[in-house]
């Protein structure tokens, strides 16, 4: 599987530059995957970065050349929809450490050619962040009109506004957080336990062979997908209903529905996503602290960004990054005067709501796009 | 779009430029009339739906509680804040009056009267509470907790050593003389400093 998705073609980019990462390691250049939509006017004015979330791709608003499925966030993004492609130039990168292009464990190693494996360094949210304005760079955009993003996405929002404070006008984060919390890294340990549990991820260096980790991928995407979804939602798709039988089987299939699903989607995911990318990639959001620099004092991200307008966003039966994250944002946003938006929305699907249909985040997202053009 | 008349003196008052803390903002109705005399607005409200509202029309709002969150902003983070009949319903009316002065050194407070004429007719003629055009709902489900009178004001800023400004008196949403306002005026508008 791993290998047909390797062999997937990217629109991309390759910087020459090097890239320092917060580990201390150093990137010799690096290639950036990306999608864009909609014109970038003259001026350079109208540009809109969306950042994906753990699992997502640059493929924001196109159909994903390996399932054929239509883009993550096409209900939000194209022609009259609430981030207009017909207004703004929304640029979409894959992540550093991802695997649909930009660079990351499946890229070749610069003197060897062979597949780096876990030789490629880890990275973190920063970082990432740090790769997407050299690809804005090399595209000649200085400043942003909005950067916006859920989830992840919402993580590399918040560290643009800390890094790069000038360079983005506002800031939208949907369903996010400016720190892992411990039970936050408990599962994504789980997820990362079970692909280097897994035989075929032979410490990583799997490219080349006949097998990949999917079984272990596959355990990780079913621990974390319980957790985009909230309990009533389960409840209410499955509840204890079984998967096309009468009667118990006593046994081990997936007697559940609910069991079917997870095993499905579990599935399905390795059809799309690298193992080691997934470690790489929940090892970042895990380091993921933008207090952490400053004494443990969230503000102090935020000190150079009060020009920024922000809007945060949460979900009522979202547990993975609760409100009362959000709220800790907004309130080191709210010390150090920056305009700031907040709203915890209504929604039944848990995490996943700042995926679905939530019309008044439509809404929302449109509003605050349109908050602070001329 | 025609202002809520005790909105529209507020709108008024306030001097171009300034900065301002709307709590209770709604969906942000005199945020919009403030910005478009280039007044810089925030606004604090309770109501998502509201919340929502205000923030799709390029507000910046945070949904909050007037009880607790006033805590989050940072002292003379503004130069007004604004809490327009808002004051009656809070659990704590001093303190709020105290974080509105904290926040700003200036702060516009306007609440419906309840010694207005109706009410005291109400109460001295039928024994009940009184249902009014500014205070419609029954006693049992009223947000309005904290009923208070001009004259309640203006001993409650006194005590605190608060300046009043200048007052506005309305009725039946017009301005009304200051003469015998504890009566006649159903609801005010107070501009108060520390």
């Amino acid at each position: 599987m791993a290998s047909l998705l390797h062999d997937i073609q990217h629109h991309s980019v390759t910087i020459a530059a090097p890239l320092p990462l917060d580990s201390g390691q150093v990137l010799g250049s690096v290639t950036i995957a990306y999608q864009s939509y909609g014109a970038l006017n003259p001026d350079k004015s109208n540009a809109v970065l969306i950042c994906h979330a753990l699992t997502g791709d640059q493929y924001v608003a196109s159909d994903h050349p390996a399932t054929g499925k239509p883009g993550w966030w096409a209900r939000m993004v194209g022609p009259g929809k609430p981030i207009d492609t017909d207004r703004f130039h929304v640029i979409c990168a894959n992540v550093l450490g991802s695997c649909m292009g930009t660079s990351g464990p499946a890229s070749p190693d610069a003197a060897t050619g062979a597949p780096l494996g876990m030789a490629f360094p880890v990275i973190t949210i920063t970082d990432m962040v740090r790769a997407q304005a050299m690809l804005l760079d090399h595209l000649g955009i200085s400043r942003l009109h909005a950067v916006v993003g859920g989830s992840m996405g919402g993580m590399q929002t918040l560290a643009w506004a800390a890094t790069y404070p000038g360079r983005l006008a506002s800031a939208l984060v949907i369903a996010s957080a400016a720190r892992h919390s411990a039970q936050n890294i408990a599962f994504h340990e789980v997820g990362r336990q079970a692909i280097m549990a897994d035989p075929d991820w032979q410490d990583g260096q799997y490219y080349g062979s006949a097998r990949a980790p999917t079984k272990g991928l596959a355990v990780a995407r079913m621990a974390a997908h319980i957790t985009y979804l909230s309990e009533e939602g389960l409840t209410e798709k499955f509840g204890r209903r079984l998967q096309a039988r009468d009667i118990k089987s006593f046994g081990f299939d997936a007697d559940f529905q609910v069991e079917s699903y997870l095993r499905h989607q579990g599935l399905a995911f390795t059809d799309r996503f690298d193992a080691n990318a997934y470690l790489y990639i929940t090892r970042a959001m895990d380091y993921f602290d933008l207090a952490d620099p400053h004494d443990g004092r969230l503000a102090g991200a935020f000190a150079a960004a009060k020009d920024v307008r922000f809007t945060l966003v949460s979900f009522d039966t979202d547990w993975l990054y609760p409100t009362s994250e959000s709220r800790r944002v907004v309130q080191a946003l709210q010390s150090v005067g920056a305009a700031a938006s907040f709203v915890e929305l209504s929604a039944p699907f848990g995490h996943d709501s700042f995926l679905l249909d939530v019309p008044a985040l439509d809404r929302l997202v449109a509003g605050s796009l349109l908050a602070g053009l001329a | 779009m025609k202002l809520r008349p005790d909105l529209a003196i507020i709108a008024d008052a306030v001097p171009r430029a300034s900065r301002v803390l709307d709590v209770g903002c709604g969906d942000g109705e005199l945020m919009a009339a403030l910005q478009s005399k280039g007044v810089d607005t925030r606004g604090l409200e309770i109501d998502p739906d509201n919340v929502t509202a205000a923030i799709a029309r390029g507000q910046s709002v945070v949904q909050g509680d007037a009880n607790r969150d006033l805590a989050d902003y940072p002292d003379d983070a503004f130069d007004y804040a604004i809490l327009s009949q808002t004051l009656q319903t809070t659990e704590r009316p001093d303190r709020v009056v105290d974080e509105l002065l904290r926040i700003a050194p200036r702060a516009f407070v306007s609440f419906p009267n309840f010694a207005h004429w109706r009410v005291r007719l109400a109460l001295l003629w039928n024994g009940r509470m009184p249902v009014t055009r500014l205070l419609p709902v029954a006693w049992y489900e009223t947000p309005n907790i904290h009923h208070v009178t001009v004259s309640d004001f203006r001993d409650l800023v006194r005590a605190k050593g608060i300046k009043v400004e200048r007052v506005w008196h309305l009725s039946g949403d017009r301005p009304a003389s200051d003469a015998a306002a504890s009566w006649r005026a159903e609801h005010a508008i107070f501009l108060i400093s520390r």
